[in-house]
């Protein structure tokens, strides 16, 4: 299932689970959150990074660099 | 006049990183910067997922930097850049969480072997949309309660595929684990963070009374 969600399997699988989902109300509801839960973190990024601390970390990290030449 | 044909020839095309590592190898450290500034963000990223600690993620990422600027004679090309990069901070994010945790090993494997939660039990669509739901702010607040409430050999490879989009051997490459490991992981991440949003998004039952 980690291929059909990644769209890398043969097209009758997808064909053959097509098919499945038309009948299975419960794999349907699951197929589609957890194409829905994939979406939502892609589309949130939840660890941002100010302009303030990215500059920070830059002039350590380049400091850190200098140092070690 | 008569033209002569340019002679066809078959060029490899190098990925961009490539050079400014070459450059950064031979000695401009402006090539370097320029690599920071790409990554940066990611592998602050990747450090916080995987410590749920923002300082930890801010020193993780300095230290991941330093490490490869260090070994950067050991970057053969093999693999992207990025990946490389990944790795280093996987593994000092990992040392990290073991200083922290002295009494319990942390690695890649712990907890993976649980099936909880990956057997999917709710089966309510979500509906009304989680945007329309939730303000951006509880979105957030909900989104980071969720994945941190995974084991961490779990989150880091969703984090890696899923929030990062590596390919599935790239993840394989940053974590040392084979491919079908990473997809295993990958689709009980999946699952059990389904079912854990389930309880925030699932669609409310109409009221009977």
């Amino acid at each position: 299932m980690t291929d059909y969600f990644d769209g890398q399997v043969e097209p009758q699988f997808i064909e053959e689970v097509r098919a499945h989902l038309c009948e299975c109300s419960h794999c349907e509801v699951v197929v589609n959150t957890t194409r829905q839960t994939i979406e939502i973190y892609k589309d949130h990024e939840i660890y941002e990074l100010s302009t303030e601390v990215r500059d920070r970390m830059h002039k350590a990290i380049m400091a850190k660099c200098a140092e070690c030449r | 006049m008569a033209t002569t044909p340019t002679p066809v020839t078959e060029e490899v095309e190098i990925h961009p990183d490539v050079a400014l590592v070459e450059r950064a190898k031979a000695g401009d450290v402006s090539a370097f910067e320029t690599l920071v500034k790409q990554y940066d963000r990611q592998i602050f990223r990747v450090a916080q997922h995987i410590t749920q600690n923002r300082e930890d993620a801010e020193d993780i990422t300095q230290d991941a930097f330093l490490k490869a600027y260090q070994k950067l004679d050991q970057f053969q090309g093999n693999s992207k850049f990025s990946t490389w990069l990944v790795r280093i901070a996987v593994n000092e994010s990992l040392m990290r969480l073991r200083k922290r945790k002295t009494s319990k090993t942390v690695s890649m494997d712990e907890d993976v072997h649980t099936e909880e939660g990956s057997i999917p039990r709710d089966f309510a669509d979500w509906s009304p949309n989680p945007e329309q739901l939730y303000n951006q702010g509880e979105l957030g607040d909900i989104l980071r309660k969720t994945i941190n409430g995974l084991p961490p050999g779990f989150r880091t490879v969703f984090t890696l595929r899923d929030i990062e989009n590596l390919s599935t051997e790239e993840t394989a490459e940053a974590l040392g684990l084979s491919v079908p490991a990473v997809k295993s992981r990958l689709l009980r991440a999946r699952l059990q963070l389904r079912e854990r949003l389930s309880r925030y998004f699932r669609q409310k039952k109409e009221s009977t009374a």
